[in-house]
Parts: structure tokens; C-alpha cells; sequence
């Protein structure tokens, strides 16, 4: 089966402000879908709210736009129900490093096979541009009173922190580079989490499109802007952990926290750091339930006949007297 | 013979062995075909704080506690001190010798308050402020001693096992006290010894042990003392009979009724029901391979019931259990069940509020909360069990309602019935049937919509996986996909639709589901939740005094039945509300439903839970007309 990327699309009307990164991620969404060829019923997307949890409608597949906050839990929940499904989340950075952080960091220690995108932009935009968790301490954007009295937080550094096994930044405007990016978080065995600059049009007037491509800051010579973004394969970087050893883990973990505290001038998108040998929720279940991946909850048999099917005697042996 | 009916109570520091002992007491008389009804009362605290549990034994059926003791064992000063007052005037102690000289002062847990009230007490009497004159005040009344050294036993005993390990062996001597009160009592030695061995069959080692210092102390209580006056003596055995736990119900329910998936965050008193799961997580299956239940321990409840949804968007019959903290932070997402018509179960096992409240005591204090919880008007059925038997069978019945009304069902259960220990007759899972409603496998047309319009208002479910099922929700309003829809009148179609399931639900729970009708009189009683076995237990005790009250049970909470509750009403004169809780919250829902008033309440807060015979008084005063239109109950320690 040859898929098309029209099949993930739906008719749904979008109504994100013209010239949101949106537009972008959703793209690099269906397309990496189509490309993977996933048959549209084994997928799920997952949604926040705000203006990101609506990307879960564009989406042809299972589309479950859920709470501020709370997309992790709820994904987590279905992905650990059914394995088969390949699900993704999404939500803004307001939903997933502000009111959503607790399950962030846990989400790390568990470590489910399944993928999360944080759509970037320093503001929460459908409430009209408050500061968000990213946005630097200092920076007025547009609607804000006053700058803004917080530091940021840094979403890398957390993932790397809580226990992600697969931590990547992309960039919404470079939707070849995020497919890319999407299809081998998607890949991963375990939870891999995408970070993703996304330039707010309407609200973020600091990191906008101009800005990330350098447009303020010309190189005299060539009287060309400098680009804020570059990505770590052209400079060598490896992010994968290799062997199975906690100094080659420590190395990369340790590479990735440095590279992620780049910014301003610099900014880096691509792989930060991969462990393909961590185990995943499901493969540490399997040492438990040998059978959980076979026979999962969504697809266990409990009845017969309207009767259950489910033999508790030994334990009512156990209490009887 | 006359009936036997008596009350042994142990205590001791938190972490010394009280509950164990006390499930030896509970295994070696229900061992002897006696009917046991045991309560554990505690601190919240790991170690060192006081707690009892009082084991009320009968050869009759018994289905709570009484206001007293028969026989008191205490191996610490904190139970003689707390308890020696409610033992009965011909009931006895059971006390470590050595502690006859501590002080009030000396025993820190003492609280400031109870510690006034028991010094006021002892002056009364004349007593100075120790052990013995709180014993002295009780031997006064009537009351029989028995004083132990448990040290003197243990030395004995390792002299003549020739181990002298066993000298201060020390965390036995709940095992001794146990051992003594059954010699006191007069039970044959053999079920003590099959009890002790069962509590600790995990250890064959340890179980020796203790076994050999079981049957030391029984022996040795049967010499040196003379017999109690009360004695129990075995009775013919009724088959099938098992000593349960009452949060043992609800877990071994959801096995039965093919719950899946289960998520929690660890709280009083419920989390036992996860961890009962989680130890028992591979499920053995009739004809087929052996099926399994996730248990997932999460962050907070919060994502407890998050995960609780996307698993059951998956088809998977899921579940969460908690308290009422926990279940205040679930109210967000209850509400996006509800929108969405998610079928989950929560399993709400109350316990004292507001906030922290009495952490690890007894309340019906979330009824109004469950009926309520979530912003904004969306369906949900609230079902009360009234015991640990209850509570296997109504689990099966909330999934049930759950897949057939596609909604959000929260199963009230509380600490009392969670920390009882009662005999109980084996849970029959033929007796539970398994209802899916309109749960697809299969979808052929390709224009599925999720929330397309169905006679009786449910739509059929597709679940995530299935080939064209593809569907949308969100927590916005939404189209027949699943689409964010704020067009008006789509909007009355889906809130119309979604709340027209409670008139089903009313319509279709059988009415013997919805309440329980245990005989109306002029006067009766409704209640709903553990209480009932206090209140059948009160009402045995009124009908040998000459008085006669009926007794609704309501079992189905929201929706409320109210047609059915007031066609049973018919020629009732007075009212009596009795629930655990300060608000009369189910008298509110009378009130509110039915075209009458609740006469009289009789409530409690204190965290512990009512005994017969405090509602037996307060009942009576009722039907004597002596009594006002509140009373507040408040026995207990």
C-alpha cells in the first residue's frame, strides 16, 4: 500500500493565524506519516489545548484533542492499552512545560514507545501572548505589560534530565529537516520528544522567522544574515549512545546539556541524543506479563456468552477459611 | 446455649504487629464457624502512633461493631490507657505486667486533648494518673484482670526449646497475647495453630516459630487462669465461607469483569485495591492463553484518570481507584469523559474531609462531590455499595453501566468497608454478567461518525485501532465526528443526548439494583453505603425491644430514583436520614427529589463508624419521640 500524504489531511477548516509554524508541523506530520505508510486506523494523535491541540483535527487518523496540560497522561494511557497503535502527541509549550510539567518528567522516567512534539513559540498564543515557559527572562513580547520576571525553562535539558530516550530539535519552517526528524522519533523504541521553533506571527515579535534566520544580524562582508539555526549532523555531532556502558551514557548525556544551552546566536536543530539501548516501558512489562505484547489490554478476550471468562478461584481459595 | 456475641479488641504501636495478631483472632475463630466482623483503626503514621482493631465475634451473622469490649489485650500502656474506660463491666484485660507503673506523662502519643479527658476521668475516680488506676478503676466496675509478663514467657519458652534467640523475641508477643486471649476464651487450640500458620505462610521458618509460641501461650493461659466468663466454642462450619478484606471486593471484582487497565496514585485508603491487582497482575483465563491487568502507578491523579481515558478510548475496560484528594484533582478530566462519553470506572474509597482532613478514618463525606464534580452539566451514574459483598458484585454492575451508557461511573465505597475484615461467602463470578453495550469489532461502512444519532441516544463505539473507526474527540463541543462544533443547535443535540442516558439508566437498571427495600414501617430509615450494616444490625436489636422502623437502601445515587424511592415511601410517617457525614448530604438529595422532607438525621463525623448500638439508642429516642430532629453520633476512640 502506497500512501499519499492527502490521506492523512482532513477537510477540516484550519483556522491558525496565515504565517503560523503551525501550517508547517502539521505538514511534516502527515508527511512523515504517509512516508512511513502507518495505516491511517493504527494511528493516534494526541492533542493539548491551545492553538497546537488543534492539529489533532487536521489529522486523518485517530484524533484525540484532550486538556491543558494533560495530553502525556492520556496518550500514555492509550499507547499502554494498545501497543499497536503508533501514537504522537502534541501540545504547546505552555501545555507541556507549564501546567503539563509534572507528567513531563514522568513521562521521561517511564520512558513509553511513543512520540511527543512541543510546539515552541514563547507565548501563549489563544489567549492572547502571555508569557510562556520559554520565553527568556526580560523579553516583552508584543501583549505583555511588562518583560517577562521569569527564566525560561530549557525543554532539552528537562527531556534529557527526565529520562527521554530520543531528544530532538527541529524547526517548523524547515519541514524536510522535521519529517525527517518525526519519522525517526517515530522509530524509536521508546519516548522521543521533538522540541519544535515554532514562530508565533501574531504574538512572539522577538523569535520570529526574521530572527531565526538572522536578518538582524548581517555579516559585513557578505551582506548576508547569519543564520541563528544550523543542525548538529554538519558539525559532527553525535548524539547516539552506542554501548551499553553508563561512561559512554554519561558522555552524551553530558554533550547533549552543553549543546542545548546554545541559543541567541547559535542555535542548534537535529538529533541531541539517542539511546536505543534503554529499555522501554512495554519491554520492561514483558519481564512482568511475558505476554503483554501479544495479548494487550485493548485486544484481551473477557467474556463469553455475556459470562466472564476470567478465573479468580485460586484467589478466592486463598480468603475461604 | 445462649447466642454468643462479644468483642475482642488488641492494641498497640503502629507497625507492632496489631493487624497481625489481630487477623490470627479473626482466622482462628472464623476457623471455628464463627461469624467475625473486624475494624482497623489507625493513625496516619508509620510507626509508633496508636492503633486497634476490634474483632466482634458471634455465632450469628454480624455486620458491625458494638460501643465496647468483652476482652482488651494490650501489650503497651497507650491501649490501656485509651481503652480500659469502654470495656464492659463484666468484660476483662489481657496486660504486659510490667507497665503497671507508667504514667499518663510518660506515654508521649498521648494527645493533649484525650489526655485532659482521661486524667479528669481518673481523678473522678480517685485513681492517680497511671496504669494501675486506670486498671484499678476498671477492676472497680467489675472488670477481670489478667496480667502477663510476656517477658517471663518468652524466657520460659527459650529455656525449653533450648533457643535462646527467643528471649527477646519481642515482636512475638502479639502473637502471645493472641494466644492467651483464645486459651481465656476457650477455643481449641487447632485453629489457632492453622490461623498462625496461614498469617505466615510466607515464611515456613517464621511460621514454626510462632506456632510453637502460640502453642506455649495457650497452653499457658489455660493453666494459670481460670476461665473467662464468656466462652466461645466452635459451631458447624458453612462451606465456602472466606475472610475478606474489604477493599479485596472491588480489586477481585474487576478481575472478575475483565478490567484491564488500571491506573492510581497511592492513597488512603484505596491504593491497597491497586497493589491487590498489581500482585496479582497475570490472570489465569477459561480456554485461552492467560490475560493480565497493567497496573500503572502515576505521577499524581491526574493522570491517573488521563490514562484512565486514552485506555479506555482503546476499548479496554480501565479503571482508576481513589480518595477524596485524589479524586478532587480527577474533576477536570471526569468532565472530558463525560463530553466525549468515555465509559471509565472510579472506584472512590471516602474517607474523612475536608482537604487531608482524618486521613486514615472512615467518612461518607463525598457524595454531593461525586454527583457534582466537573464543571459543567454532563451524565454519570454515582453507585453506593454497602459492604464487602456488595462490592465484588456492584463493580461488575458499574462496568457494566459504564459500556452501556458510555459514561463516567463513580463507584462509592469508603474506609470502613475498605478495612474491615468480615466473613463473607464466597464471591461467585457466574453470578456477574459482562455487558459491553454498543462496543464495535468491526466496522464495514466507511462513513463512521463517532457521535452519529441512535434512537435511544448512544452512538455505536468504535475504539482506537479499529479499520474505519476513525474518530475524533475533544473537550471543546463537538460535531457527530468529533469535530470542534459551537454551532447552537448541534450544541442542544449533543447535551441533550448525552444527558438522555440518565433516563435511560433509570428506565433500565433493574429497580432492585437501584435500591434495596428492606421493609417500611412507620418509620424509615435511608441511608445508603456502609452503613447499612450497622443500621440491619440496629434493627435486629430494635425488633427484640418491641420496635418496629424499615430500611431503604439507595444504591443508585445520580441519576436519583426518585419515582421508585417515593412509591416505597407510601404510608411512611417519619423519615430517618443516617449517613457518616455533617451535611445530611443524601438527606439533601431527599429533599431535593422527593415531594417530603427528612424528619430526623442521624449523622456522624468523628472518622469512626457508627456501632449498633449507638444507632439502636438514637433510633429508639426517635421512635419514643424524644429525640431532636438531629442527633450527632459520636463513640468510638
Amino acid at each position: 500500500m502506497v500512501s499519499n500524504v492527502a490521506d492523512y489531511k482532513t477537510e477540516v477548516h484550519n483556522d491558525w493565524c496565515p504565517g503560523c509554524g503551525d501550517f508547517g508541523i502539521v505538514s511534516a506530520i502527515q508527511m512523515a506519516m504517509a512516508e512511513m505508510e502507518i495505516p491511517r486506523h493504527k494511528a493516534a494523535i494526541f492533542s493539548g489545548v491551545g492553538c497546537s491541540g488543534k492539529t489533532s483535527h487536521y489529522l486523518n487518523v485517530y484524533g484525540v484533542h484532550t486538556l491543558h496540560g494533560r495530553v502525556l497522561p492520556f496518550s500514555q494511557g492509550a499507547k499502554l492499552a494498545n501497543p499497536e497503535m503508533t501514537v504522537v502527541a502534541v501540545g504547546g509549550d505552555g501545555d507541556g512545560l507549564g501546567i503539563g510539567a509534572g507528567h513531563f518528567v514522568a513521562a521521561g522516567r517511564r520512558n513509553v514507545d511513543m512520540t511527543y512534539l512541543i510546539f515552541n513559540n514563547g507565548v501563549y498564543g489563544l489567549t492572547k501572548g502571555q508569557a510562556s515557559p520559554t520565553l527568556k527572562l526580560g523579553l516583552k513580547t508584543k501583549s505583555l505589560p511588562e518583560p517577562n520576571v521569569n527564566q525560561s525553562v530549557n525543554p532539552i535539558a528537562l527531556a534529557i534530565a527526565s529520562g527521554f530516550t530520543f531528544v530532538a530539535r527541529g524547526y517548523a519552517y524547515d519541514v524536510r529537516q522535521l519529517k525527517d526528524l518525526i519519522i525517526a522519533a517515530i522509530k524509536h523504541r521508546g519516548l522521543s520528544f521533538l522540541d519544535v521553533l515554532q514562530p508565533c506571527p501574531t504574538y512572539n515579535d522577538i523569535n520570529t522567522r526574521d530572527w531565526f534566520s538572522g536578518m538582524d544580524n548581517i555579516d559585513e562582508m557578505t551582506n548576508k544574515p547569519r543564520p541563528r539555526i544550523y543542525k548538529l549532523e554538519d558539525v559532527g555531532y553525535d548524539p547516539v549512545v552506542h554501548i551499553d556502558s553508563p561512561a559512554e551514557e554519561n558522555e552524551k548525556l553530558t554533550q547533549a546539556l552543553i549543546k542545548s544551552n546554545e541559543w541567541d546566536s547559535k542555535i542548534p536543530t537535529g538529533i541531541f541524543y539517542q539511546n536505543d539501548i534503554a529499555q522501554s516501558y512495554d519491554q520492561r512489562m514483558l519481564e512482568r506479563i511475558p505476554n503483554y505484547l501479544e495479548n494487550p489490554p485493548a485486544y484481551q478476550e473477557i467474556s463469553a456468552g455475556g459470562k466472564s471468562i476470567s478465573d479468580i478461584s485460586k484467589m478466592l481459595d486463598k480468603l475461604e477459611i | 446455649m445462649s447466642s454468643i456475641d462479644l468483642t475482642w479488641v488488641i492494641g498497640g504501636p503502629q507497625g507492632g504487629g496489631v493487624e497481625t495478631a489481630a487477623n490470627i483472632f479473626a482466622g482462628a475463630c472464623a476457623g471455628c464457624g464463627l461469624k467475625v466482623f473486624g475494624k482497623r483503626e489507625f493513625y496516619s503514621n508509620i510507626k509508633g502512633e496508636h492503633s486497634y482493631f476490634g474483632v466482634r465475634v458471634s455465632d450469628k451473622i454480624v455486620r458491625s461493631n458494638v460501643s465496647g469490649i468483652t476482652m482488651l489485650v494490650g501489650f503497651d500502656a497507650e491501649t490501656i490507657f485509651r481503652h480500659a474506660d469502654a470495656v464492659f463491666d463484666d468484660g476483662a484485660i489481657v496486660y504486659e505486667s510490667d507497665l503497671s507503673a507508667i504514667k499518663t506523662d510518660e506515654v508521649h502519643t498521648l494527645d493533649a486533648q484525650f489526655k485532659k479527658r482521661l486524667e479528669i476521668y481518673l481523678s473522678s475516680k480517685n485513681k492517680p494518673f497511671t496504669i494501675q488506676g486506670a486498671l484499678d478503676a476498671a477492676k472497680e466496675r467489675g472488670v477481670t484482670l489478667y496480667p502477663v509478663s510476656f517477658k517471663e514467657i518468652l524466657g520460659n519458652l527459650s529455656d525449653e526449646t533450648n533457643n535462646p534467640k527467643m528471649r527477646g523475641m519481642f515482636r512475638m508477643q502479639n502473637v502471645l497475647a493472641v494466644s492467651i486471649s483464645i486459651g481465656l476464651l476457650g477455643l481449641p487450640p487447632e485453629t489457632l495453630l492453622k490461623s498462625v500458620g496461614s498469617v505466615f505462610s510466607r515464611k515456613a521458618e517464621v511460621a514454626e516459630m510462632n506456632k510453637t509460641a502460640a502453642n506455649y501461650a495457650y497452653n499457658f493461659s489455660t493453666v494459670k487462669y481460670s476461665k473467662f466468663k464468656y466462652q466461645l466454642s466452635p459451631i458447624p462450619k458453612e462451606d465456602h465461607i472466606m475472610l475478606a478484606q474489604g477493599f479485596q471486593s472491588t480489586s477481585l471484582g474487576k478481575i472478575a469483569c475483565g478490567c484491564r487497565f488500571q491506573s492510581y496514585y497511592p492513597i488512603t485508603p484505596a491504593s491497597d485495591e491497586s497493589v491487590f491487582l498489581e500482585s496479582n497482575e497475570i490472570i489465569e483465563v477459561e480456554n485461552n492463553r492467560p490475560g493480565s491487568t497493567l497496573v500503572v502507578q502515576t505521577e499524581d491523579e491526574i493522570s491517573a484518570i488521563g490514562m484512565v481515558i486514552g485506555a479506555s478510548l482503546t476499548g479496554a475496560r480501565s479503571s482508576t481507584s481513589t480518595s477524596g484528594p485524589g479524586f478532587s484533582l480527577m474533576a477536570e478530566a471526569l468532565g472530558w469523559a463525560g463530553i466525549n462519553e468515555v465509559p471509565l470506572v472510579l472506584t472512590l474509597y471516602q474517607r474523612s474531609g475536608p482537604s487531608t482532613g482524618l486521613p486514615t478514618r472512615h467518612g461518607q463525606d463525598d457524595l454531593q462531590f461525586a454527583i457534582h464534580a466537573g464543571h459543567g452539566d454532563f451524565p454519570r451514574i454515582v453507585y453506593a455499595s454497602g459492604d464487602t459483598e456488595e462490592g465484588f458484585y456492584d463493580t461488575a454492575k458499574c462496568f457494566n453501566f459504564a459500556d452501556i451508557y458510555q459514561i463516567p461511573v463513580i463507584h462509592m465505597m469508603d474506609k470502613f468497608i475498605a478495612s474491615t475484615v468480615s466473613t463473607v461467602k464466597r464471591f461467585d463470578p457466574t453470578k456477574i454478567t459482562i455487558e459491553r453495550g454498543k462496543l464495535l469489532q468491526k466496522i464495514d461502512e466507511p462513513d463512521y461518525k463517532r457521535f452519529r444519532p441512535s434512537p435511544d441516544g448512544i452512538s455505536p463505539r468504535s475504539r482506537l485501532g479499529l479499520e474505519n473507526g476513525i474518530f475524533w474527540n475533544t473537550g471543546d463541543e463537538s460535531d457527530e465526528s468529533g469535530h470542534i462544533s459551537e454551532d447552537p443547535e448541534n450544541r442542544i443535540y449533543k447535551m441533550d443526548k448525552r444527558e438522555h442516558k440518565m433516563e435511560l439508566a433509570l428506565e433500565q437498571i433493574p429497580k432492585e439494583d437501584q435500591a434495596i427495600n428492606y421493609g417500611v414501617s412507620d418509620y424509615c430509615i435511608l441511608s445508603w453505603g456502609s452503613t447499612k450494616g450497622p443500621i440491619l444490625d440496629a434493627i435486629e436489636m430494635l425488633n427484640k425491644a418491641g420496635y418496629k422502623v424499615g430500611f431503604i437502601q439507595i444504591k443508585m445515587l445520580h441519576p436519583f430514583p426518585t419515582k421508585y424511592i417515593q412509591s416505597m415511601l407510601t404510608g411512611v410517617k417519619k423519615i430517618i436520614d443516617i449517613e457518616a457525614n455533617q451535611y445530611g448530604q443524601m438527606g439533601s438529595l431527599l429533599n431535593e427529589y422527593l415531594d417530603r422532607k427528612v424528619d430526623y438525621y442521624i449523622l456522624k463525623y468523628t472518622g469512626r463508624p457508627m456501632t449498633c448500638d449507638e444507632l439502636f439508642d438514637s433510633i429508639k429516642k426517635i421512635i419514643d419521640n424524644k429525640a431532636e430532629k438531629k442527633q450527632v453520633l459520636k463513640y468510638g476512640v
